[in-house]
């Protein structure tokens, strides 16, 4: 166990640092650099002070130099200065995560305890199912955007009931996990469908019928239990796109969080933090992944 | 899967169709026209005007063509790409499938928007691809987004060929001398038939949300050629005065995932 972690660790590390270089390389190759953009901004400096400021920041040296000046810094955890909010970039990153932690949490709950019901509802009342299938068909196919631009419309322009966008309480996040939970519930549903009809064939099912258990007792304490462990799998499965649709959540309700700390910066041609919110995105996609993986083995040991 | 692939066909016809409905209405999709702002449904605009004046339903047809053309070159190229790796992996197997697969599961661990939004931005040039013009916007986002889709396709190569390389029939081909190539070309790849249908149909789908994505966001296809993430994002900014207008590019955009999933599930349904 501790050798996986370890190994599965050292992965997400290596990942780290390949998506670090390909990344930084990609950037630097860019015309222009920072200074650049400073002259555009300030036409008063001269050629003499745009030599001295490339050669102060060490845009002056090769591009792979560079990259490990940068590296290092980072790893000391000297992160630099955003230069599109005039802020250092950690005390960015901090509540940007928070934000889209909190978003991604719920967003997460509330597509498995949906998913959950629904695929329940397929595996328990066949009847239901077709029902449940189309659904689950439906909502995989929905464009988040979309859906949240018709959210928005509906309950924020027309009925005027939810705000359309921002940060504040509970009200402002009810419309952003409504709309990136539906894009996620589909595969949860299916998967809870076939695990629970799976499980309910199983003979330590028939035994808690033949002892009397009410069907409650038996849905609830004996079938579903088992059926989690295949919904981790699509937990892991699934920890990347739910952060790519965090991005777009984020970015059409306007709430500050990584992904459209990530948008913003790209837009406001401000690299260091693009890459920066990047990274810590991908490594804590990665952790999240790997903690699903884990609670899966803890949870079916058999597995390990 | 017969209503997938009518879905499908309808959308291609109608992408197809599109100068055919631009002379039959006689509007130019890409010509404003200040005095017929926001015009409601009608005879000469079925779907109305955008802010520009411009016909919705031509523009749709429109964006019909650089959607679907982009997701099907995005989703091909992955395809063709992920078959490759996928077979090579499995062929070879030891430590060139050890490489080439975790390579595949660090791409897939990596939650792909973010990084394809840094990249979009990213100036196309550096590796050698044509600057600016509609078409090439359509080139790069097909690039970028075949260089994410490859992983689910080779994973999914890789598994059936392993299983395929396996079996009888290609240990009797070997045993009777048939070269390398012939065995991968002849004896395997028909096998490998049914996943790669699955995973282009399913790579379709994902292609034109993606495009849709970061046209949205501002990163894909650049107006004024329409595409459905470039019209969705205009309509968000004018929710107020016509709300219809983020209804049919959504909608086109639905159905086209849908009747890629489907599709996708009609043959895994087959096998």
């Amino acid at each position: 166990m501790i050798r996986l972690i370890a190994s599965r660790l050292a992965q997400i590390a290596v990942t780290a640092a390949i998506l670090s270089f390909c990344a930084f390389m990609l950037i630097a190759l860019m015309p222009g650099d920072p200074i650049d953009l400073a002259i555009a901004g300030d036409p008063r400096l001269t050629s003499e002070d745009a030599a001295r400021l490339r050669e102060l920041h060490g845009l002056d040296q090769p591009m792979m130099a560079r990259y490990l000046a940068w590296a290092s810094a980072v790893l000391e955890g000297r992160f630099g200065h955003s230069r599109l909010f005039a802020q250092p970039v950690a005390s960015l990153l901090g509540p940007a995560l928070v934000s889209s932690l909190e978003l991604l949490g719920l967003a997460l709950v509330l597509a498995i305890v949906t998913g959950v019901g629904l695929g329940a509802l397929a595996a328990l009342r066949p009847r239901a199912a077709p029902f449940v299938q189309g659904l689950a068909l439906v909502a995989q196919a929905v464009p988040s955007f979309w859906l949240g631009i018709l959210l928005i419309i509906l309950f924020a322009v027309q009925l005027g009931w939810l705000p359309a966008g921002g940060e504040g309480g509970w009200r402002f996040l009810i419309l952003p996990v409504v709309t990136l939970s539906v894009a996620h519930l589909a595969a949860y549903a299916r998967h809870a469908a076939a695990a629970l009809s799976a499980a309910m064939e199983e003979p330590h099912i028939r035994t808690a019928r033949a002892k009397g258990a009410s069907e409650r007792a038996i849905v609830l304490r004996h079938a579903l239990p088992n059926a989690g462990v295949p919904l981790l799998t699509i937990a892991a499965l699934d920890a990347g796109s739910l952060v790519s649709g965090a991005l777009i959540t984020e970015t059409i309700f306007a709430r500050p969080g990584m992904g459209k700390l990530i948008f913003d910066a790209v837009m406001g041609n401000d690299f260091n933090l693009a890459l920066l919110a990047l990274l810590v995105v991908a490594v804590v996609t990665m952790m999240a992944t790997l903690m699903a993986d884990l609670a899966q083995r803890w949870l079916d040991p058999r597995l390990a | 899967m017969r209503l997938g692939l009518a879905l499908l066909a309808m959308l291609v016809l109608t992408a197809l169709a599109a100068p055919l409905a631009s002379a039959w209405l006689g509007h130019d999709p890409f010509l404003p026209d200040l005095f017929m702002r926001f015009e409601p449904p009608s005879a000469t605009h079925p779907l109305g005007t955008d802010e520009l004046g411009r016909d919705m339903l031509l523009r749709l047809l429109h964006g019909a063509r650089v959607s679907l053309a982009v997701g099907v070159a995005a989703a091909l190229a992955a395809t063709f790409i992920g078959t490759a790796i996928g077979l090579l992996a499995a062929w070879r197997g030891g430590a060139i499938d050890a490489l080439l697969m975790r390579f595949a599961d660090g791409l897939l661990a990596l939650p792909a928007l973010p990084l394809l939004v840094i990249l979009a931005a990213l100036d196309p040039g550096v590796v050698g691809l044509p600057r600016g013009e509609a078409a090439s916007d359509m080139i790069r986002i097909a690039v970028l987004l075949a260089a994410f889709g490859w992983v689910g396709v080779a994973r999914l190569v890789r598994a059936t060929a392993l299983s395929v390389l396996a079996r009888d029939f290609v240990r009797a081909a070997r045993a009777m001398g048939v070269p390398e190539t012939r065995v991968l070309l002849r004896h395997v790849m028909p096998q490998l038939a049914a996943p790669t249908a699955i995973a282009t149909a399913l790579a379709v789908g994902g292609a034109v949300l993606a495009e849709s994505v970061l046209s949205f966001l501002g990163l894909g296809i650049a107006p004024p050629s329409p595409s459905w993430g470039n019209m969705l994002a205009n309509a968000q900014e004018l929710v107020f005065q016509a709300p219809l207008a983020a209804l049919w590019p959504g909608l086109a955009i639905l159905l086209t995932v849908l009747g890629c999933n489907l599709v996708a599930d009609g043959v895994a349904r087959r096998r």
